[in-house]
């Protein structure tokens, strides 16, 4: 895929697809040692972005009662298209079949896929001559497109992309985004501090 | 080996979290606010994400054919195209822009 074109090698990112296997930070990950930022800095970047897959196995925990000796396993298909498929089915035995089905295909094309990418983008050369560099963030709006729900997501959206960029040419390789992290909770306190003021008690919107 | 060791810690922590979520019990992390921080964190991330790789080129702040590829994508989005389409869009654009300005 893309990241073949920032300078990883097709081993690396074989590797990444086979035991990250989470998008989003995938191409987080590339991006930031793309743009020269350390492995651990990036890392973290990456690592905030796969920790609303924890909140999909929690659901999936109660959906699936998984026995324990198989969670370690079934874990690592723990995504996004798993999830949506899993929690769409009607019973218990759907939603566990359609979870395994979701994760084996999935996790086969995904690795696939990024193989043909990567030897491919060794064939292409200067991949910004295709426009490829475009790719990436072209995948990140289409990923954050349905989040943008409510005005707290904008509002969210809008912050971090103020801090993400305007701290760039100030801070360390990897550093901004991280700082830009911090504009869910800043809004969500904001948000939290109208809502005690107009008298809404609770955590809700 | 710097791009090793990203992928090492990336996937270690990666794994951990989705582990996590299927063996630690629910309350812990069905907090009202530690679910609606976990449903925000992305979108921060994604937004700083895509400006970053879109206006800028190492530490300066550029406009090049990149945002007219990610305008693309934007409008693609709007328009309910399917994920590959959108990316197709910015990709062919960003090309296309490129080689009319050389």
């Amino acid at each position: 895929m893309t990241s073949a074109g920032s300078g990883l090698t097709v081993w690396q990112s074989c590797a990444l697809s086979l035991l990250v296997f989470t998008g989003a930070s995938q191409f987080a990950l590339v991006g930031a040692l793309a743009a020269g930022g350390n492995p651990f800095t990036a890392a973290a970047g990456a690592f905030f972005l796969g920790v609303r897959n924890a909140f999909y196995g929690l659901r999936l925990s109660q959906l699936l009662a998984l026995p324990r000796a198989v969670r370690p396993f079934a874990a690592q298909w723990v995504i996004d298209e798993t999830t949506a498929v899993a929690l769409a089915q009607p019973t218990r035995r759907n939603a566990r079949v359609g979870f395994a089905v979701t994760g084996v295909s999935l996790y086969l094309l995904w690795n696939l896929t990024t193989l043909l990418g990567a030897l491919g983008a060794e064939r292409i050369g200067d991949t910004d001559t295709w426009g490829l560099d475009a790719a990436g963030p072209a995948v990140f709006l289409a990923l954050l497109a349905p989040m943008l729900r409510t005005a707290t997501e904008r509002a969210v959206a809008a912050l971090a992309v103020v801090l993400g960029v305007g701290l760039l040419p100030a801070l360390p390789a990897g550093v901004p985004v991280l700082v830009a992290a911090l504009a869910a909770p800043a809004v969500l306190y904001v948000t939290g501090r109208r809502a005690a003021r107009r008298g809404a008690r609770g955590g809700e919107r | 080996m710097n791009v090793w060791i990203a992928i090492g810690v990336t996937a270690v922590g990666c794994y951990a979290v989705k582990l996590a979520g299927l063996l630690v019990p629910a309350g812990a992390l069905e907090r009202p606010l530690v679910r609606r921080l976990a449903a925000l964190l992305p979108v921060a991330l994604l937004a700083a994400l895509t400006a970053q790789q879109t206006f800028t080129d190492g530490h300066a702040l550029v406009l090049d054919a990149r945002a007219a590829g990610l305008g693309a994508a934007a409008v693609a989005l709007l328009l309910r195209a399917p994920f590959l389409v959108v990316v197709a869009a910015a990709v062919v654009v960003t090309a296309g822009v490129r080689a009319l300005t050389g």
